[in-house]
């Protein structure tokens, strides 16, 4: 049994215990796509990720990786994924070389052909100079490009990266999306766990969004953005604790309302003419805002809460 | 139900968690020659002080030196000790703290291979210490016959039996302060299991309890070994170090698989 497609997912299922934290979800990834899952934390995405890496087992359903069976074929499909997990999990007492050393010999690969790619690999992820150092040294952003550098060691098909900007600062996460435009551009198919809004729709081709282990929408982001929310927002905060008051005064204002603790958004066409007719209303807000539609939104509109929750 | 396919106890992948732990340690030379001169002391200290205050021994018709009785029990108990660091305190380390195993994950090897690894890491170590250590005993003329050699096989199998076995308490262990409790059963099993004192001089019922003890097995197995006294029931002390082997290294598997990749 073959599909199309590189990797693909029917009815995933993960359960610890009592706990569903994949409740039947459908996936399927073409070769050289770069593929989303965004969701708030703990909505399955882990889970979802240590499944198709053929490392945990679904508890129902069927993957199919490379038109390979993950309970008959683990380790050969690992042989040919790349993944750079939430947690870096590197060996903090050896060098930065001797890491990436040890992580080519579990893919038995020669120590010569090892050596060659750890100097192509610390240059492509900038850590050349720390070579010799110990990782436990070494700043979080290098640590991060580090776990991708292993990542990428044995030259995989599919690199499956779970969270991989988290805690890192701007110009850190600039270098590594970077980088991982680089490595689509070399056709290597991309899948990516995130709860940025702007790191998904930077770096995706198509995702889904996940939320308490179910998609919920599946598309392209603009798609997605087109789809489930209008062209622009309106942002207004009030100088009260309960914004929630607010709501009913709004409604003839916008196509569609949301008021978080925060903040109340107006859902509008355009946002310029919804701010001038709130303020022409005698309605004056502490702040406001105009910008656009966002997958933010979309996550929004579709669960009712804030991907950041 | 789904269950994964997973080789029994591992593949020829372990080798490579051998490779890992050698890299690391190759840093931490110290503390692998620590591991040669341990129970070196231990010899020394009991061949010439012990010794002399213990005249020699007459059992089941024998007569030999205190030294000669006693040093193929320190052989087995510093087999075990080895065993039991090398399994216990180091893979609870990268189990539960370190997490170095989540990453050995992502790549070809099972969780099999890894549990397998670690033992074959042990029995690495083992290897070498009880080379030394018998090196040592023939020596000092603790070793009454050139069968002494198979002492080295003899302890391998005990380090076999105790890395597994320990390697399955490790998955049980949560957190540091259960550590005292492995020490509150290491303790009496070095202090009664027939290492300084024959277990005949036990009441029966307890002579009885204490040779399920897999040290007493190991040390009576060795003991036979450097006097070069053979007896059939030295097969069956063998084939229940391996018993307790195998069924440490299953159940370690299971348990890694259980808490690595739930």
């Amino acid at each position: 049994m073959t599909s199309g497609h590189i990797l693909e997912a029917r009815n995933l299922v993960k359960r610890f215990g009592d706990f569903e934290a994949v409740k039947g979800i459908d996936v399927a990834i073409d070769r050289g796509e770069s593929f989303g899952f965004l969701g708030p934390n703990g909505a399955g995405k882990t889970s979802t990720m240590r499944m198709i890496s053929a490392i945990s087992q679904p508890t129902d359903g069927t993957i199919e990786i490379f038109g390979l069976d993950p309970r008959v074929d683990g380790p050969e499909i690992r042989r040919r994924l790349g993944v750079v997990p939430q947690e870096d999990s590197l060996e903090l007492e050896l060098s930065v070389k001797n890491n990436l050393l040890m992580y080519g010999r579990y893919f038995d690969l020669p120590r010569r052909v090892i050596r060659e790619r750890t100097t192509e690999l610390l240059e492509f992820t900038q850590l050349s100079e720390r070579a010799n150092d110990k990782v436990d040294n070494l700043s979080g952003g290098m640590k991060r490009r580090l776990t991708i550098a292993r990542g990428l060691m044995n030259r995989p098909e599919i690199l499956i990266l779970d969270e991989p900007t988290t805690g890192l600062d701007p110009q850190a996460r600039h270098l590594l999306w970077d980088r991982l435009y680089r490595l689509k551009r070399e056709g290597v198919t991309l899948i990516i766990t995130t709860h940025y809004m702007d790191e998904a729709e930077q770096l995706c081709d198509r995702l889904v969004v996940m939320d308490q282990g179910k998609i919920v929408a599946e598309g392209a982001p603009r798609a997605l953005i087109e789809r489930f929310s209008t062209r622009e927002v309106v942002e207004l905060r009030f100088a009260t604790d309960d914004h929630e008051q607010y709501f009913n005064q709004f409604t003839k204002f916008a196509d569609r309302v949301e008021v978080l603790p925060d903040r109340i958004l107006l859902y509008v066409n355009d946002g310029d003419d919804a701010l001038r007719d709130v303020h022409a209303a005698g309605i004056a807000p502490a702040s406001a805002l105009v910008r656009r539609s966002s997958l933010e939104d979309v996550f929004l509109h579709l669960t009712g809460r804030s991907l950041t929750d | 139900m789904l269950t994964r396919a997973l080789p029994l106890f591992g593949s020829r992948r372990s080798v490579r968690v051998l490779e890992r732990n050698a890299l690391v340690y190759r840093s931490q030379w110290l503390m692998l020659l620590s591991g040669f001169f341990e129970p070196l002391f231990y010899l020394l200290s009991l061949s010439i002080g012990l010794n002399k205050l213990v005249g020699p021994l007459h059992i089941d018709g024998h007569a030999f030196s205190y030294a000669t009785f006693v040093a193929p029990g320190m052989l087995a108990t510093s087999a075990m000790n080895g065993a039991m660091i090398d399994s216990i305190f180091n893979p609870f380390f990268r189990l539960k703290i370190s997490r170095t195993y989540d990453a050995l994950l992502a790549t070809p090897l099972e969780v099999t291979d890894i549990a397998l690894g670690e033992v074959l890491w042990a029995l690495v170590r083992a290897t070498l210490y009880a080379a030394s250590f018998i090196i040592c005993m023939a020596l000092l003329g603790d070793a009454r016959s050139p069968w002494v050699i198979l002492c080295w096989p003899g302890a391998i199998l005990t380090s076999f039996a105790f890395s597994c076995f320990g390697l399955a308490v490790c998955t049980y262990i949560r957190s540091w302060q259960d550590f005292d409790l492995v020490a509150l059963v290491q303790m009496p099993l070095f202090l009664f299991s027939g290492t300084f004192f024959p277990i005949t001089l036990y009441p029966r019922w307890l002579g009885a309890i204490i040779s399920f003890s897999p040290l007493y097995q190991s040390a009576a197995l060795l003991r036979g070994f450097s006097l070069g006294q053979f007896d059939w029931i030295m097969i069956m002390r063998a084939s229940y170090l391996l018993v307790i082997a195998l069924v440490g290294l299953y159940v370690a598997s299971r348990r890694f698989q259980k808490i690595l990749t739930p």
